[in-house]
């Protein structure tokens, strides 16, 4: 999994006796609450073949709940993500103007979104819509969502131009400077091709991000994937399986997106696309944040995916 | 506005958020910490298994973990952590269970924080260490460890501001916090931005000390390099 560590000697035969030991202690921890957890499932009648098989061997939950439900996740996670982007780029130029009140007033939006929880913005959104019939009965809740997912992750994408500009070595935007480029041409022409290509790993890393938000749209009524999985639950009296099913489509769709974003940032790498390196999406805009995950790792693989939202 | 805020228990709701978040960190901070001791354990196995946990949990929704908890676990499997016979069952076993849900959650992420915080040490110092003739103990205790505490600050005090929002979360399996009161409010009585502000001031209010605080620390602890 990682690449050997320098924390630990290679192990003598004590220790190689103390690593079999704690193996077998994981083993049985692990079995332990495995048997528990199967247990106390069977204990419920929740392992039962007929609680699963609907949704292995028939299709009725997925072509009426299921798949529907996934086709609304990522419409609100598509529309999310481009408006974000927009969003982002708009705000992080802002905060990079030289013009000083532009540079404040984008900051404290950007730092208002990013402290407010996205499900504050949806349920004020989504009432807002909902009060004035903005979008039509069938629309208010998903424009909640995007409002939501849009405002918070804008915000992180706006921060993510931002240490993505300011990461580039100086001698770019002198060498721009130099042979009589404007400061708005610098930074359209040769800061932000650059920063964009840097942020690319953080920007699918923040899909996830908003893959897993979309699931607040729960909340207020938007029949997204875990939405759609709760009514399918209830209507075939099957709902511990039905939250595993759907768990197991995020785990999957997200844990290839982080592997992706992994790929995508060791290919950035490769070929020296952005002189100041990527950015990793490990907290954007904390301190040491972005860039001093990349240094030589003790603890093996790169760390990635940070960001604990919802 | 006046009487809306009259009305309703603006303080007592966000008194329920900061004890969901106080009791959740120090959950997640727990878990974490072991899932991060067996993540940069050399016992594979281990190493697997907090590997395991975090791609599982990570990539899963917060709202399903604690939609989970207390329909599936709760109703479902029959485990209450609270009473059931008392009058307040139902609100004591879903803050209970949310307070479970969050630490489940966030553990992931302070074991990611902590690992990252390993990360930022460099290679060189534990080869430098050991090549003066310290002992494991003795360069694990003296070089790395202080090194990784430090590299860590930043990144948990993330993980703490993002807990405190993502308690929000807990009000969609009806625990009576900030945002759950700002839905009724916005339900009974008016979607209008200053109710809107009002809570979300409250949340800047509950996040911008930690980052500041966070920040400061980890200025102030850097290690130079």
């Amino acid at each position: 999994v990682s690449a050997p560590s320098l924390l630990f000697d290679a192990p003598g035969p004590r220790a190689r006796a103390r690593y079999r030991l704690l193996t077998l202690v994981g083993f049985l921890v692990a079995a332990g609450v495995l048997a528990l957890v199967l247990w106390k499932l069977g204990q419920s009648g929740q392992l039962e073949p007929a609680m699963w098989s609907r949704f292995v061997l028939t299709s009725d939950v997925w072509t009426q709940y299921l798949v529907p439900g996934i086709v609304k996740t990522l419409q609100a996670a598509a529309v999310s993500i481009v408006l974000a982007l927009v969003f982002g780029l708009v705000f992080g130029m802002g905060r990079l103007s030289h013009l000083a009140p532009v540079r404040w007033f984008c900051g404290v939006v950007v730092e208002f979104f990013r402290a407010v929880p996205v499900l504050l913005m949806m349920y004020f959104a989504y009432g807002v819509y909902a009060a004035n019939n903005v979008f039509g009965v069938d629309y208010n809740a998903f424009y909640g969502v995007v409002t939501g997912l849009t405002l918070y992750n804008g915000s992180v994408i706006a921060e993510l131009v931002r240490s993505g500009v300011h990461q580039l070595p100086r001698g770019q935007s002198e060498a721009g400077l130099s042979i009589g480029l404007s400061r708005g041409q610098v930074l359209r022409s040769i800061e932000l091709p650059q920063a964009l290509t840097a942020m690319l790993p953080a920007l699918v890393g923040q899909l996830v991000v908003i893959l897993k938000d979309s699931a607040l749209g729960t909340a207020i009524t938007y029949p997204e994937l875990l939405q759609q999985g709760r009514d399918a639950g209830t209507a075939y009296a099957a709902i511990i399986p039905a939250y595993v099913v759907v768990a197991l489509i995020f785990i999957v769709v997200n844990y290839g997106l982080t592997v992706l974003a992994g790929r995508v940032e060791r290919r950035i790498n490769r070929r020296g696309r952005a002189a100041g390196g990527t950015i990793t999406n490990a907290m954007p805009g904390a301190p040491g944040g972005s860039g001093a995950m990349a240094s030589t790792g003790l603890a093996g693989d790169n760390v990635q995916n940070l960001d604990p939202r919802a | 506005m006046l009487e809306i805020l009259q009305e309703y228990d603006v303080l007592a709701a966000f008194r329920m958020t900061v004890y969901l978040t106080v009791f959740a960190a120090v959950g997640s901070l727990v878990l974490g910490t072991v899932l991060a001791i067996m993540r940069v354990s050399p016992v594979p196995t281990l190493s697997r298994l907090g590997a395991l946990y975090v791609n599982i949990v990570r990539n899963t929704p917060l709202t399903l973990i604690l939609l989970f908890c207390v329909l599936g676990v709760l109703y479902v499997l029959q485990v209450p952590l609270a009473p059931t016979d008392s009058p307040t069952s139902v609100r004591d076993n879903a803050i209970r269970w949310a307070i479970v849900g969050l630490s489940v959650y966030h553990a992931a992420f302070v074991c990611e924080a902590l690992r990252s915080g390993v990360n930022t040490v460099d290679r060189g110092q534990a080869e430098a260490a050991r090549s003066i003739g310290l002992t494991f103990g003795q360069s694990m205790r003296e070089v790395i460890l202080p090194q990784a505490f430090r590299g860590a600050i930043a990144p948990l005090g993330s993980v703490l501001i993002a807990l405190t929002k993502n308690t929000t979360v807990a009000s969609i399996i009806g625990v009576a916090e900030a945002s759950g009161l700002m839905k009724t409010i916005i339900e009974n009585e008016t979607a209008s931005v200053a109710v809107f502000m009002v809570f979300a001031i409250g949340f800047v209010i509950l996040t911008l000390p930690v980052g500041l605080l966070f920040t400061s620390l980890s200025r102030r602890l850097a290690v130079k390099r």
